[in-house]
């Protein structure tokens, strides 16, 4: 079996209007067993810029706690917050100096610039190539689940509101039909002035 | 009846315009159009055994074993459906089988309905672990069986002989692909009976058996609880509880959970459970539950010191 798919788990980021959402499980599984349902794969790098971190999980501790120094040190030497672009360029560079020993991590970003107030989603391979969509991104064990009810949810300029319920459906029905991804969800919607972070009940099997 | 029975029979009792077929090794010429429609069991010959076309090699079974068997390669091999849980116990009231739904494709959830117990007849279930074309085919050539046993001799078929009947036909197929692993429940002149047949050729006689890839936690929450003298109502509930199990621990298991209770007059359905519901509100007011859900949060939320909001300063 892939490394990829050790422990399980998805990620998922959409834009709306002015806002952007981005969603993950709760499964921790070892193989096809499932060890515990609260391990969160989205954390938060500004208070408008959140990140995802969907494969390995020693990685994706290794790696939010890299990115947590990284922006750490950018914050300080130039006297500003990252911004969501320059913070997928840095991701993409940190994947990619581990060129021929990979973290086996595909991470998802999703902000809204504090310049310009547009709304900003991306996602990198395990190596950094940078992939910008303008509608949707997914990865984990259920990605190409997630890509299929993405492509048949998603519209473009949802309301914050709407944009929750999209986002969540996608993820539920994607995860229900993947036997690795699921135990549960956690959606975060992020918009110029606050981030609404929701648990979400879910099917425990 | 008579004339079914005979031409299932090895006797010379029969109709001489049937006497081609049971002498002839082709019974091409007796084929569906004789017959009818035969259910998709139209390949059993004149001697009552299905004859299947196996590929035309030197070593069949060799080459099945290439392409078929995932143990010998995991890669290049016709897919069969694998995750499951099943289980059945005998007690003093019967036999309680239960079994989870979902079918899987690799990590694709391919079904959530499947039915994993097949009904014999009205006193025999078996159970559907491995491939489920197996387990459908061969328990329902099985009931076949069954029914002539009962035609001829006039009394119902032991579940012994019924099992050991499966287990000797698949046996006959060993190396060639087969993958089952069923259980045989059913009551008959001594009381409540349950064997483990699978597709390896093992046949055991046992009080407690659980079957497939979350067959480990069924077993864990089966073994703690179980007592020959349980309650009706108690044992019904140990088998959803250990389904519960399986289908929250094991990714391969889950979906909904299909109960049956084996009892003196033949086997009773109970009823089909949804996991997920199980988990945060529990089966409901059903015969044996506690009330609430199975679930570990659910069950200690607002108990544990961990939880931030849970420290309780009045007591």
């Amino acid at each position: 079996m892939s490394i990829m798919e050790y422990n399980g788990g998805s990620v998922l980021a959409m834009k709306g209007k002015n806002c952007v959402a981005i969603a993950s499980d709760l499964r921790l599984g070892n193989q096809a067993m499932t060890v515990a349902t609260n391990f969160e794969k989205v954390f938060p790098v500004t208070d408008c810029l959140y990140l995802g971190l969907a494969g390995l999980a020693s990685d994706v501790i290794t790696l939010r706690e890299r990115f947590r120094f990284r922006v750490n040190m950018y914050t300080i030497k130039e006297e500003r917050q990252i911004e969501p672009a320059t913070f997928a360029q840095l991701v993409s560079s940190t994947l990619y100096e581990k060129r021929f020993g990979p973290y086996f991590v595909e991470p998802v970003i999703a902000g809204i610039s504090k310049k310009t107030g547009e709304p900003f989603i991306a996602a990198t391979d395990l190596i950094g190539c940078l992939n910008f969509a303008k509608d949707f991104v997914v990865c984990g064990t259920a990605s190409d689940k997630l890509f299929g009810v993405a492509e048949g949810l998603w519209e473009p300029d949802l309301e914050p509101e709407d944009l929750f319920e999209t986002i969540s459906q996608t993820l539920m029905n994607a995860v229900d039909r993947d036997a690795f991804s699921g135990w549960g969800a956690i959606v975060h919607v992020i918009t110029p002035e606050k981030v609404i972070t929701r648990t979400l009940k879910a099917r425990m099997d | 009846m008579n004339t079914f029975v005979s031409r299932f029979a090895p006797s010379s009792s029969v109709i001489p315009q049937y006497r081609g077929a049971l002498a002839g090794d082709d019974d091409d010429e007796f084929s569906d159009l004789t017959w009818g429609s035969q259910a998709g069991f139209g390949n059993i010959g004149a001697k009552g055994i299905p004859s299947f076309e196996v590929p035309n090699l030197p070593d069949p079974s060799a080459f099945l074993r290439m392409h078929t068997d995932d143990y010998a390669d995991p890669n290049c091999r016709i897919k069969i459906q694998h995750g499951t849980t099943t289980l059945a116990f005998r007690f003093k009231g019967g036999i309680i089988v239960a079994v989870d739904s979902r079918a899987t494709a690799g990590s694709y959830i391919a079904s959530g309905t499947v039915k994993k117990v097949i009904e014999i007849n009205p006193y025999l279930l078996g159970t559907m672990a491995g491939g489920a074309a197996d387990c459908q085919y061969w328990e329902t050539y099985l009931g076949i069986q069954c029914r002539l046993h009962e035609l001829r001799n006039r009394e119902r078929i032991s579940v012994a002989a019924a099992s050991k009947y499966l287990s000797n036909l698949v046996y006959s197929y060993k190396g060639m692909g087969l993958s089952m692993g069923t259980m045989i429940c059913g009551w008959d002149k001594t009381g409540p009976a349950l064997f483990y047949v699978d597709s390896d050729g093992t046949r055991l006689k046992g009080d407690i058996f659980s079957v497939g890839s979350g067959s480990t936690y069924a077993y864990g929450v089966l073994d703690q609880s179980y007592s020959w003298d349980l309650s009706d109502a108690d044992a019904q509930e140990l088998g959803r509880r250990s389904i519960y199990a399986a289908g929250h621990r094991d990714a391969y298991s889950g979906n909904t959970i299909n109960l049956y209770h084996v009892k003196e007059q033949g086997w009773e359905f109970i009823g089909n459970y949804d996991v997920t519901k199980m988990h945060y509100d529990g089966p409901g007011n059903v015969p044996g539950a506690t009330g609430g859900g199975y679930g570990y949060d659910v069950r200690t939320a607002g108990r544990s010191a961990s939880d931030a909001d849970a420290i309780d300063t009045s007591a």
